[in-house]
């Protein structure tokens, strides 16, 4: 082989690497090592998926017949407040940020670690700790709130209110603090040459995600502890019986809770910058503008949560104002997915499964997105708030867009983070499965919604039997993709084969360092290239993937997968 | 390579894996993944920084409720802000105000590498927290005796009803905590004394020092206190005579109340003072739980000076402990006008 | 990132002690302000009132987050940072502010009995 390789070779035994450096469950628990908290946290989050998800199949199932069947309609309140509960606090929003975030942000950084490591950890237990406190206080007495905790209803329901919202304020402190370090890391801890324009996409996402992270979250602390002040003192900022307004409450919650959607959209859209360019073999198109538009959606996040508040009183010159500043938030978002779809175009686009989860993002995104612009609109929100429309929208924008764009990072850096490749066929296997059933399930919410089945009823007219049958039988099919996804996981853990450093041809530091990463990440001082160029690479097999060459050794540079053997 | 020692504490071990760190590579508290002790010190500050701005944003919550319900009803607020001591509160400002140039003071300590100037000027600094609460319990005593509670707990004080005088049952029962604490202290102190230990008393006294403190804080805030009410009659009888309405009736309206105005037995509620007194209760509660914490910080900072751990390369803890006394101390110098000074 | 790290011996490296003189006049500049604002408060000035007491109190913070914080010898982002915060307090508060005032004219204040005037009923 005549070319030089910077990365390290696969063929030498790993025993550095940080899956096994150490060993005991106490090298794990009290870890400092970034990579390990975030499989910790990849397990954590995914556990809550799974329980979550759980739910709403019950849910579903439940709604097969117009009147009650297994659940009454108390304990069908219980079950969505737990399933929107535990999805929104423990899964959506730390799933991509946390998880793939503490392993990826140093790493795509060519960093160490991240710049406080022992607050990373005791992010990860304040985690924890949450949500122990979180779904002791859920599964106690039942909470039948929402996830909202609209007053008046919660300083009224004799539900663990002050225990949840407790819980929700420890969380709080754990996604500040993710947040908090990342931008420290990314500010402080770029080694030399990595400037900010050659920082990867998924980093300006994430650091664009911890910006609202750090100033949104402890408006919701501070909502939170109100609210249990409420609940125990009575002090009546919200409670209209002592002239307090529960409309501040919303506006204080949803001060929080709308940048929060960007909080698990955001990251998302990270990674499927990243899966765009590296499966297409094609430097990403409008580098600056999707980074831009990171930073502008953050920033136009925290103007826009009125619209969630149409229809609860308050004043039309609000509405009006908070309606048309819907609409630029669009904006940035529409530049991400154009500059996708051009990324691709003339491309060298391959069909693994991370690509086809990216593509299935794209797709249910962009419908979740477009709906979006209905409910921002005064109008068509009138007739359309509250109802299935609304939670059709929510699901292909927090499923169709964070939880596909978390199962596309996954695969994509699968490799990375366990060292071994999964089957192929079957991820994407998956996938269609995913896509399918998603659509099969919430398209016929939105037709529901817009002839005005409401959200949160355990009953409905028989006349929406069979929309409600078919969402439901599609709810099972996406289940199936979900568990095939797992089992994909697992039997790559089990079964799956050694993986090269880089198996799929990308140009970030990630992929410089071994599969999985030493210790140290870096044996020494990475090589900072332009994060999207892939000129430099050549593939050389299965076994061996793709390896960086300087362009002074390589003649005539092939970004095709040619195989190469020496 | 690594051990589990190594992991458990970075900040000791890993200087042996660090490539490239030159001449630093024997920093004693320089983190493993830091290049030199400058680049440790921006992350943690702006790491400060940003903790901060979290800060302010959860406090903006409870000035934002402020603001809105004093906006709407200014006469509740004008009303209910007589309760409030002005003396008590002015004098609070400055003993914070003090503490912050200690804590400024203690910074500039580090920097120098000036040991017994740190361990004096955290010392102060703890004392005058302890002041600072000394003297808010005694605020609070005061108004939970008189029935000026949150809006649910909220006595009108137009109503007959027994007024407290003498010492506040309420005030014996918070002074409990500090009164065991200081009494711990004494005796640790005293033991370090006997037994010779230089460094554990120079951690023991300050701690004694900020446990009188609050007894201090809380004689100064009854002298205070009473030496207001003598001055003003009672504040009880004192607000019926400043809203001009006698124990029997509102029959001598005073002349400047126009008649849009609402009577003052309207505003004297729950769903009037009582909002005022919540959002009182949470926001100087709230700013003085943050007291609390600062307190526990500055003992942790204190422990390590009397270790002798600071100087001009490593001083990070107590400047970034520094900005969020400072920030507390800030959110004092907003919270002082716009709660006592309503006129 | 290092730009300092070049400093010679005798120099404190990146710490920029702050002089005595300069933390005590601050102090005495801060208290003096305390006893302006306490004063103007009792002029009865009225409406003037609220906004003289809060522009006292910012000219207070900002000599303790100039002096006190050292923001005078920090990075100007954490500068930039700090002050953005609040832009987006602004912007809560304001949006709230501005709804509650538009839909708030019908709300009146609503009699809630106290607890002792359920116990003593007025003679």
């Amino acid at each position: 082989m005549s070319a030089v390789a910077t990365s390290p070779t696969h063929s030498q035994p790993d025993s550095d690497n940080f899956l096994i450096y150490s060993k005991g469950f106490l090298s794990w628990a009290l870890t400092l090592d970034h990579k390990r908290i975030g499989l910790m946290y990849l397990v954590a989050v995914m556990a809550s998926f799974f329980v979550a998800g759980i739910l709403a199949l019950v849910l579903r199932t439940e709604l097969l017949t117009p009147t009650e069947w297994f659940l009454t309609p108390q304990q069908y309140n219980q079950v969505f407040t737990l399933h929107g509960a535990i999805m929104v606090f423990l899964f959506v929003i730390p799933s991509v940020p946390a998880a793939l975030g503490n392993f990826l942000v140093p790493v795509m950084l060519g960093a160490k670690d991240v710049a406080f490591p022992r607050l990373n950890l005791s992010s990860f237990y304040l985690w924890v700790g949450g949500a122990i406190f979180f779904l002791t206080a859920l599964l106690y007495t039942g909470l039948d709130t929402g996830w909202t905790f609209y007053t008046p209803y919660s300083t009224t329901t004799r539900g663990p209110v002050v225990a949840a919202t407790m819980g929700v304020f420890i969380l709080g402190f754990s996604s500040i603090f993710t947040g908090l370090n990342f931008i420290v890391t990314i500010n402080t801890m770029r080694p030399p040459g990595m400037t900010w324009f050659k920082m990867p996409l998924f980093l300006w996402a994430t650091y664009a995600t911890s910006i609202i992270q750090v100033l949104a979250t402890p408006v919701l602390g501070i909502t939170m502890l109100l609210l249990a002040a409420e609940n125990i003192l009575h002090i009546g900022i919200f409670d209209p019986k002592y002239n307090g307004d529960p409309v501040t409450y919303q506006h204080f919650f949803w001060f929080y809770s709308h940048p929060a959607v960007y909080i698990m959209i955001l990251p998302g859209m990270g990674v499927i910058s990243e899966l765009m360019s590296v499966h297409s073999h094609k430097s990403i198109f409008g580098y600056r503008f999707i980074a831009y538009s990171s930073i502008a959606i953050a920033l136009f996040s925290f103007l826009v949560w009125g619209h969630h508040m149409f229809t609860s009183g308050m004043a039309n010159v609000a509405s009006l104002i908070f309606s048309a500043l819907t609409f630029c938030v669009s904006i940035p978002s529409a530049i991400k997915v154009f500059n996708w779809l051009a990324t691709m175009y003339k491309g060298t686009v391959q069909l693994n499964t991370p690509m086809c989860y990216a593509l299935t993002f794209i797709f249910l995104f962009t419908i979740g997105g477009l709906t979006g612009l209905w409910l921002g609109a005064l109008s068509t929100d009138r007739p359309l708030h509250d109802t299935y429309f609304v939670v059709s929208h929510f699901h292909y924008v927090m499923v169709g867009g964070s939880l596909v764009g978390f199962l596309g990072g996954i695969f994509h850096w699968w490799p990375k983070m366990t060292g071994r490749m999964f089957n192929d066929l079957w991820g994407r296997v998956s996938c269609l499965f995913v896509l399918i059933g998603f659509n099969l399930t919430f398209l016929p919410q939105f037709v529901l919604g817009s002839r005005g089945m409401p959200r949160r009823y355990a009953h409905y007219v028989p006349e929406f039997q069979e929309l409600h049958q078919l969402s439901t039988f599609g709810s099972y099919v996406l289940g199936a993709g979900l568990f095939i996804a797992l089992g994909v996981l697992i039997h790559s853990l089990m079964r799956g084969k050694q993986a090269p450093p880089n198996p799929w041809g990308g140009a970030t530091l990630e992929w410089q360092c071994s599969s999985p990463p030493p210790f140290y990440n870096f044996s020494h001082p990475p090589t900072v290239n332009e994060p999207y160029n892939y000129l430099p690479l050549q593939y050389h097999g299965e076994e061996l993937g793709w390896e960086y060459v300087h362009p002074s050794h390589t003649a005539a540079p092939s970004i095709h997968p040619a195989p190469t053997k020496s | 390579m690594a051990n589990d020692t190594a992991t458990l504490d970075p900040a000791h071990a890993h200087g042996e894996h660090a490539d490239g760190h030159g001449a630093h590579a024997h920093m004693p508290f320089q983190a493993h993944h830091f290049d030199d002790p400058e680049q440790q010190f921006d992350a943690g500050k702006l790491g400060m920084w940003i903790f901060l701005v979290t800060e302010v944003l959860f406090f903006s919550g409870m000035f934002c409720a402020y603001a809105l319900y004093r906006s709407l009803h200014p006469e509740v607020w004008t009303f209910a802000s007589q309760f409030l001591n002005e003396m008590l509160g002015a004098f609070n400002t400055g003993v914070l105000l003090f503490s912050s140039l200690t804590m400024a003071w203690g910074v500039r300590c580090a920097q120098l590498r000036q040991r017994t100037g740190l361990v004096i000027c955290l010392a102060i600094t703890l004392g005058c927290a302890a002041m600072f609460l000394g003297i808010k319990a005694v605020e609070y005593t005061h108004k939970w005796d008189m029935g000026l509670l949150p809006a649910g707990f909220y006595e009108s004080q137009y109503l007959p009803g027994a007024h407290h005088t003498g010492l506040s049952s309420w005030l014996v029962r918070l002074c409990i905590i500090p009164g065991v604490l200081t009494v711990g202290f004494a005796l640790w102190y005293l033991v370090t004394l006997i037994k010779g230990q230089k460094r554990h008393s120079e951690i023991a006294g300050p701690m004694l020092v900020t446990g009188l403190c609050f007894f201090l804080g809380a004689y100064l805030g009854i002298v205070i206190q009473s030496f207001e009410e003598s001055s003003h009659g009672t504040i009880s009888h004192d607000s019926h005579v400043a809203a001009g309405v006698d124990a029997g009736g509102h029959s001598d309206e005073p002349a400047s109340r126009s008649p849009g105005d609402p009577l003052p037995e309207e505003i004297d509620q729950a769903g009037g003072a009582g909002l005022f007194f919540s959002i009182y209760y949470c926001m100087t509660g709230v700013h003085a739980i943050h007291i609390l914490g600062g307190m526990v910080v500055l003992t942790w900072l204190l422990v390590r000076a009397t270790k002798d751990q600071f100087n001009e390369q490593y001083f990070g803890p107590v400047d970034y402990v520094g900005l969020y006394w400072h920030l507390v101390d800030l959110i004092w110098i907003y919270l002082f006008p716009l709660l006592y000074l309503i006129k | 990132m290092s730009d300092h790290a070049a400093h010679g011996e005798h120099s404190h490296g990146f710490a920029h002690p702050a002089p005595v003189w300069q933390l005590i006049a601050v102090f005495l500049a801060l208290v003096g302000l305390t006893i302006l604002t306490c004063f103007q408060a009792s002029l009865g000035l009225g409406e003037l009132e609220l906004i003289l007491s809060l522009f006292i109190a910012t000219i207070k913070a900002t000599l303790v987050v100039l002096f006190f914080m050292h923001m005078i010898h920090d990075k100007p982002l954490n500068a930039i940072i700090f002050v953005s915060s609040f832009v987006f307090v602004a912007l809560f508060i304001g949006f709230t502010l501005m709804d509650a005032h538009a839909y708030r004219d019908t709300v009146e204040l609503k009699d809630v009995p106290s607890p002792r005037a359920i116990v003593a009923p007025a003679e």
